[in-house]
C-alpha cells in the first residue's frame, strides 16, 4: 500500500482550558472521500482549520503529499494542495461570482504589481487564462450563468457550489469541505452528491465534515468518528456505523 | 461604436484640461490663486488615490495617511534646498526630477511599511486608532528634529526648496514657448497633472488585477482570503506601500510648488480631509474619489470667495470671521451629503446597488 496522502499523528490543540483536540490521529489515502462526522462540539471544525493552516496546532505531526505542514501559514498549506470551504459561507460578497473563483487562483498565478502597471504580453495572457478558467470552473459547478452575479445574491445552494468551485480554483489535491449539504433540501443534496463524486473523479481527494448521516454512509470511503476532541472510530462506514462507541457518543450509553 | 465614443469623450478631456489654466488665470481677476488651488487639487486627487488603495480597496481604514505626503514633501525639501546641502554629499542633491520622485515614493513606501507591519494584526477602529498615532508621531518629529542635530529645521519649517528642473527648464521662472507666457502656476499646473494622470493610470490598472482582486478580498473577508492561499500579510504591506508611495510622490511635488515645508501642513485635519474625499466621492470607485478630491479640496476656496460678498449684502457688514463660516458650511454639507447618499456621490454601480438594497429591505 502507497503512503496515504495526508497525515496527522498526535495533534493537541488547546484553547484554554478546553481540550478541543487531544492526540488525534488519521490518514487519508490518494482518491478516496473521506469522511469526518461526530456531535457537535467534538472538533471537527478545529480539525478542519488545523489542517488548512487557520489554527495552528499545539503538539503533533502534520504531512501532506510528502511535505511537512506542522504549523504552517495557510497560504503554504493551500499551495500545497489543500483547499477548503466553510461551514458558514465565506464568500467574497460584493464580487462577482466568477471574481471569487479568479481570487481562488491567486495562489496559482504570478503577476504583481509591474505586471499589473505595464500589462505585459505575459501579464496579459495569465489575466486572461484566469478569467477563461474561472469561467471553465464556474460552468463546471454549474453556476456558469450567474457568472456577473454578485456572490451575495446568489441562493443558498449556488453560493455552496461557488465556495466549492472557488476552492477549486486553488488547484487543489485535497478538497475540504466543511457541512456543504447544510441547509439544503433533498434534490440540492443530491446534485451535489453528484458534484463531490465527479470532483472525485477528476482525481482530487475530498475530505468531508457532514452531519446529514445517510449522505456520508452512501458516499464515504471511509469515515472518521470525533467526539470531545478525540477520534474514537474509524472505518468504513458499515462498520462505524454499528460501532457501540459510536452510537454511545451520538444516543448516550444503551440501557444494559 | 463604445471605444469610438470613448476616443472622443477622451479628446475632449484632454483639450478641456490643457486649456483650462488659460481659461482660469484669463476669466477670473485673481485667477493665478484660483490656478493655484486647482493645482493644489490635483496634488490631493494624488492623495486620495493612494488612501484610497488602503481603505477604499484593501479596507484597512488609516486615520495618518498625510504622514506618508509629509515624507514625500520632507524628502523632496531636504534633497533640493540649502538646509542640508554643506552635510549631504554633492551628488546626492537636487537629483533629476524623475530620480527624486522615485526616491520620494521609495521612502515613503519604506514608512508605509513601516506602518503596515506593527499593525498587521488590528481592523477598523483598532486599526484607525494606530494610524492616526502613526501620524501624529511623523508631524512630531518633523516638529522636533532640529535638536540635537538640525534634521528638520523644526517648526519653521524648510525654507528656499529649489523649483522643479525639467531638461533646462527651471519652473521657477516664466518661460515663453511660442510667444505665450508660461507662470509657474502654469508650468506646475502641467507637470502635476502628468503625474496626477501616471497615478490614475497605474491606480486603473492596478484594480483590474491580481493584486487589486486580492485587495478587495481582504477588505471582504479576511479570513477567507487567507484560506484562499493569499499571503494576506504580504498583500496588505503592498496596499500600504503603493498607497503611502503616490502620498510621497504627491508630497514631493507640494515641496517644489510651494517652495517650503513645516510641520503645519500636516497635521491631523489633513488626513481627515484626504479621507473625506475618498468617503465622499465614492470609496473604491476610481472616478468617484477624484470627483470627490475635486470637491472638497476646491469647495472651500470658492466658498472663502464669497463668504465675505455675501456677509456684507445680507448683514451690510461682516458678522462672522469667514474661515470658522466656511467650514462649519463644508462641515454641514458633508453631513447632509453622507446623509442622502452614504454610498458617495459618485460610487461604483455595485457599491450603489449595495446600498440600494438595503433602502428595498427596509421598505419591505
Amino acid at each position: 500500500m502507497s503512503a496515504p496522502l495526508l497525515k496527522i499523528d498526535g495533534i493537541h490543540k488547546r484553547f484554554g482550558g478546553l481540550h478541543a483536540l487531544n492526540d488525534v490521529a488519521l490518514s487519508i489515502n490518494a482518491g478516496e472521500i473521506y469522511g469526518l462526522i461526530g456531535p457537535n462540539g467534538a472538533g471537527k471544525t478545529t480539525l478542519f482549520n488545523v489542517l488548512t493552516g487557520l489554527y495552528q496546532p499545539d503538539e503533533g505531526s502534520f504531512s501532506f503529499n510528502g511535505k511537512d505542514l506542522f504549523r504552517q501559514k495557510p497560504y503554504v498549506v493551500v499551495e500545497s494542495g489543500i483547499a477548503r470551504t466553510f461551514q458558514n459561507i465565506r464568500l467574497f460578497a460584493n464580487m462577482t461570482a466568477l471574481e471569487n473563483v479568479m481570487v481562488g487562483q491567486h495562489v496559482r498565478t504570478a503577476a504583481g504589481v509591474f505586471g499589473a502597471v505595464f500589462r505585459g504580453p505575459k501579464a496579459k495572457a495569465e489575466e486572461a487564462a484566469i478569467a477563461a478558467r474561472a469561467q471553465e470552473l464556474l460552468d463546471y459547478v454549474g453556476i456558469g450563468k450567474r457568472h456577473d452575479e454578485l456572490a451575495r445574491n446568489l441562493s443558498y445552494g449556488d453560493q455552496r457550489r461557488l465556495e466549492i468551485a472557488r476552492a477549486l480554483a486553488t488547484r487543489p489535491t485535497l478538497l475540504a469541505l466543511d457541512e456543504p449539504a447544510a441547509g439544503m433540501n433533498p434534490k440540492e443534496t443530491d446534485q451535489l452528491k453528484a458534484l463531490m463524486e465527479k470532483i472525485r473523479a477528476d482525481g482530487v481527494t475530498i475530505l468531508l465534515i457532514e452531519h446529514d448521516v445517510k449522505l456520508m454512509m452512501g458516499l464515504c470511503d471511509r469515515i472518521a468518528v470525533l467526539d470531545y476532541g478525540k477520534k474514537i472510530a474509524e472505518g468504513i462506514p458499515e462498520k462505524v456505523k454499528n460501532d457501540p462507541r459510536v452510537i454511545e457518543a451520538y444516543l448516550g450509553v444503551a440501557p444494559e | 461604436m463604445q471605444s469610438k465614443k470613448q476616443i472622443i469623450a477622451f479628446a475632449a478631456l484632454a483639450v478641456v484640461l490643457a486649456i483650462l489654466p488659460w481659461a482660469i488665470t484669463g476669466g477670473f481677476e485673481n485667477g493665478k490663486s484660483w490656478l493655484r488651488a486647482v493645482d493644489f487639487a490635483l496634488l490631493y486627487i494624488m492623495l486620495a488615490l493612494g488612501l484610497n488603495i488602503v481603505v477604499g480597496f484593501a479596507g484597512l481604514l488609516d486615520l495618518g495617511y498625510i504622514a506618508f505626503y509629509a515624507v514625500g514633501a520632507y524628502s523632496f525639501a531636504l534633497l533640493n534646498s540649502p538646509h542640508l546641502a554643506h552635510v549631504l554629499p554633492a551628488w546626492l542633491m537636487n537629483p533629476p526630477l524623475l530620480v527624486m520622485l522615485l526616491i520620494a515614493a521609495c521612502v515613503a513606501g519604506v514608512f508605509g511599511v513601516l506602518l503596515g507591519t506593527p499593525t498587521l494584526k488590528l481592523r477598523g477602529d483598532y486599526l484607525a486608532i494606530v494610524t492616526l498615532g502613526f501620524g501624529e508621531i511623523i508631524r512630531i518629529f518633523l516638529n522636533n528634529l532640529d535638536r540635537p542635530v538640525n534634521i528638520t529645521n523644526g517648526p519653521q519649517g524648510i525654507n528656499n526648496i529649489a523649483k522643479v528642473n525639467i531638461a533646462g527648464y527651471d519652473l521657477g521662472r516664466p518661460i515663453e514657448w511660442f510667444g505665450i507666457v508660461f507662470d509657474t502656476v502654469h508650468l506646475y499646473y502641467y507637470l502635476i497633472l502628468a503625474f496626477c494622470c501616471l497615478i490614475i493610470f497605474v491606480t486603473l490598472r492596478l484594480q483590474r488585477s491580481r493584486i487589486g482582486r486580492a485587495w478587495v478580498a481582504i477588505r471582504e473577508d479576511e479570513i477567507a482570503a487567507n484560506a484562499m492561499g493569499i499571503n494576506t500579510r504580504n498583500v496588505k504591506l503592498l496596499a500600504f506601500a503603493m498607497g503611502a508611495s503616490f502620498g510621497g510622490v504627491s508630497g514631493a511635488l507640494f515641496a517644489s510648488f510651494q517652495g517650503f515645508v513645516s510641520p503645519e501642513s500636516f497635521v491631523l485635519m489633513e488626513s481627515i480631509m484626504v479621507l473625506c474625499m475618498v468617503v465622499l466621492g465614492g470609496m473604491g470607485h476610481i472616478p468617484g474619489v477624484i470627483l470627490g478630491a475635486i470637491l472638497v479640496s476646491i469647495t472651500p476656496e470658492i466658498l472663502r470667495d464669497v463668504i465675505n460678498p455675501l456677509q456684507s449684502a445680507v448683514f451690510g457688514k461682516r458678522l462672522f470671521d469667514p474661515e470658522n463660516l466656511r467650514m462649519l458650511i463644508f462641515g454641514l454639507a458633508m453631513i447632509t451629503i453622507m446623509l442622502l447618499r452614504p454610498e458617495g456621490l459618485w460610487p461604483s454601480k455595485r457599491r450603489a446597488r449595495e446600498f440600494h438594497e438595503h433602502d428595498e429591505e427596509a421598505k419591505a
